[in-house]
């Protein structure tokens, strides 16, 4: 996945739709995060005065949604399910696995990124991953360590 | 030829789309990507067109397609992987497929394909029907909510047709958050016009002219497929200003989560779709009568408008035969989890736990013993291996202390940690709790605590009560279910480790 480098004049672009309307806050977070990979600290008051909203709703907002992230993501993004169908065929060991290579669930460094997803709809044919956008039925220890290579 | 092979997002994950482009390599290919029939066990589930109708072969893996086209498959030829018609498969012939009558048999893009099937026809009747009258037909049905509650449509329905006011709304929702449920994705991959058509009706019937369906952010593909989907029913006059000429209009709008459980709970769904955070609101106001951007509000779950298009094109009587007592229809369970044979089965309520889990699902994939069968999502309970004889219909599950739920089931072998999935739930609440009532945020984290003390063997006895209180007291003290359900998954799988 790629994204652009901020620039206030692309953002202002992208969230043109949202000009002046209060229930496009979180429409508005989510086209910063798909076009830029994370919603910048620049990206806030900006939201507030197209949406005329406070900054305080915007952070709000921000805040309380868990797939809304502030920092840029960097290398590989794996998102590892931990709900009850995967915990069922061996999610716990999957995280594990991550862990044990120094990359816990919620763990983000240059290289690769974890963060855990409560369910992917896939839980017939669990464990799943998803690395980068492609979604892994039946997650086997080869995914894992191609996931970590 | 044509040769069908699934784009549901399930098939992919185990290589259908590797599948595709080896196939699409041989020159007489006609690749359809349809949805998935739902035997999950057998994708990449790949189907070709023959004279004697269509063959199944699966699970195909790339290194399969060799020996495939040896064996010319296109003509369906004979090979290990050769299933036949799917249609005459034990598992899909004993079903009663009616919501996913086309799931997995059309391009779920088509709308040619569609109408081919039936499609539009249930809208076609109501078009020439009054609100009162389709809302009667619903309500003759029996037709249920299946997002959780199991409230009836027609009555929800009845009171936004009577609110006052000429700005109203259907909301679909599609967060499907439960683990084990997948049956909203796969419609929505594999046959997007038949909700299309369902929310339509419902809009005809309330009188509103603005729809959102609120999609998990996990399922990019059913986000994308409506999208194209609502686009060409647009351009076909199926959607937009004057449908079919009948001077009503009704858009659709496609709105994506942001992985919140809780704005699946249909106020915190509201208060996201106007661009707050995902809070609870207090009831009342029910949202049928102050909804989004408070205005009388159609809410239901994908399969509950996906169901409409039939009792309108065969009746209510014909979705009424269905089932027992007060479940009437289908209920799609969804099969998962730790199952030899897992994936959608559409039957009428009153199939007994066993034989879902046992008969059609072939028990476990590890072949152990069953350990436990959690019923209905994070929010269900857990039942033992000596409980599968329960009747999987909304009043019996409810008197067994569960709840049927979406429809989900997650099987676990003998292997399972009961203890691990009880601190699971708690921690599932704390983590997703939207933050209103101390009973559920605080709670939650207290509850996670507590049975960590109790598997470290610390004071078991005091601890088991205290979070016996702690159940108690988010069972009363919570608004809505998350808080105050989650006593039951922890309740239930306590009692599994006879602490
Ligand atoms: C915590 C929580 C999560 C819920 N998640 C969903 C969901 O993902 N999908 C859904 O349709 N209903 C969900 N519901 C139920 C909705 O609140 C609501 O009852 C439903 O959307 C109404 O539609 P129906 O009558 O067609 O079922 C949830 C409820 C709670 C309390
Ligand atoms: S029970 Fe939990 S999720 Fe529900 S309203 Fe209260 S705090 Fe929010």
């Amino acid at each position: 996945m790629t994204f652009d480098a901020w620039s206030e004049e692309l953002a202002a672009a992208v969230l043109e739709p949202c000009q002046g309307d209060e229930t496009m806050v979180l429409v508005a977070l989510q086209t910063l995060q798909e076009r830029f990979g994370f919603v910048p600290a620049e990206g806030v008051p900006l939201v507030a005065r197209l949406c005329n909203v406070s900054r305080a709703d915007v952070h709000g907002v921000l805040s309380f949604y868990h797939e809304l992230r502030t920092s840029p993501p960097a290398g590989r993004m794996v998102r590892v399910c931990r709900a009850e169908a995967c915990q069922a065929v061996g999610a716990r060991d999957i995280e594990r696995a991550f862990a044990d290579a120094g990359h816990p669930v919620g763990s983000h460094s240059e290289s690769l990124s974890v963060e855990a997803v409560y369910c992917f709809g896939n839980c017939a044919l669990g464990p799943t991953v998803e690395v980068d956008g492609t979604l892994h039925g039946y997650c086997t220890e080869e995914i894992v360590a191609e996931a970590l290579r | 030829m044509r040769i069908y092979i699934p784009a549901d997002s399930s098939a992919r994950s185990v290589g259908a789309d590797q599948v595709a482009a080896r196939i699409s390599e041989l020159p007489y290919a006609e690749i359809v990507r349809n949805g998935s029939r739902g035997l999950a066990w057998l994708e990449p589930l790949l189907e070709v067109e023959t004279e004697q109708g269509r063959i199944a072969y699966g699970p195909v893996r790339v290194s399969d397609i060799d020996s495939l086209i040896s064996a010319d498959f296109a003509h369906g030829g004979p090979h290990p992987l050769r299933l036949g018609n799917i249609e005459e498969h034990a598992w899909f012939a004993a079903q009663d497929r009616v919501t996913f009558a086309r799931v997995g048999l059309i391009d779920p893009l088509s709308l040619d394909d569609f109408r081919a099937h039936g499609g539009y026809a249930g809208l076609s009747k109501a078009l020439a029907l009054s609100g009162e009258e389709i809302v009667a037909e619903v309500t003759a049905s029996g037709l249920r909510g299946r997002g959780g509650a199991g409230f009836p449509a027609g009555i929800k329905w009845r009171t936004v047709l009577g609110a006052a006011g000429s700005e109203k709304y259907v909301a679909c929702n599609a967060d499907e958050g439960d683990s084990g449920t997948f049956a909203d994705r796969m419609l929505m991959e594999g046959d997007p016009f038949t909700l299309i058509e369902g929310m339509t009706i419902a809009a005809l019937a309330v009188g509103a002219t603005q729809g959102v369906i609120y999609v998990r952010s996990e399922y990019p593909a059913a986000i994308s497929t409506l999208r194209a989907a609502i686009a060409t029913a647009n351009l076909n006059g199926w959607l937009g200003d004057d449908i079919q000429g009948s001077g009503r209009s009704f858009d659709i709008e496609v709105r994506s989560g942001a992985g919140a459980y809780i704005c699946g709970e249909e106020t915190s769904m509201l208060e996201s779709l106007e661009g707050k955070r995902g809070q609870v609101r207090a009831k009342p106001p029910l949202p049928a009568l102050k909804g989004l951007y408070g205005k009388p509000t159609v809410i239901n779950n994908v399969l509950t408008l996906a169901s409409v298009p039939m009792v309108l094109a065969d009746g209510a009587a014909a979705y009424q035969a269905r089932g027992v007592e007060r479940s009437r229809g289908t209920q799609v369970f969804q099969l998962a989890g730790n199952i030899k044979h897992g994936g959608i089965l559409e039957l009428p309520f009153g199939v007994p736990l066993r034989q879902l889990v046992e008969g059609f699902g072939g028990g476990t994939r590890s072949g152990r013993p069953i350990g436990a069968v959690q019923v209905g999502g994070p929010l269900g309970a857990y039942f033992g291996a000596d409980q599968l004889d329960l009747i999987t219909d909304y009043e019996a599950m409810l008197a067994a202390g569960g709840m049927l739920g979406h429809g989900g089931i997650v099987v676990f072998d003998d292997t399972v940690d009961h203890l691990q999935q009880a601190r699971f739930a708690m921690e599932f609440c704390a983590i997703e709790s939207c933050g209103k009532c101390t009973p559920c945020r605080i709670g939650s984290t207290r509850g996670v605590e507590t049975i960590d003390k109790i598997i470290a063997g610390q004071d078991v006895d005091t601890n088991r009560v205290l979070l016996d209180d702690l159940c108690e007291l988010m069972t009363d003290g919570s608004l809505c279910a998350l808080g105050g359900l989650t006593p039951l998954p922890v309740r239930s799988a306590l009692k599994l480790a006879g602490v």
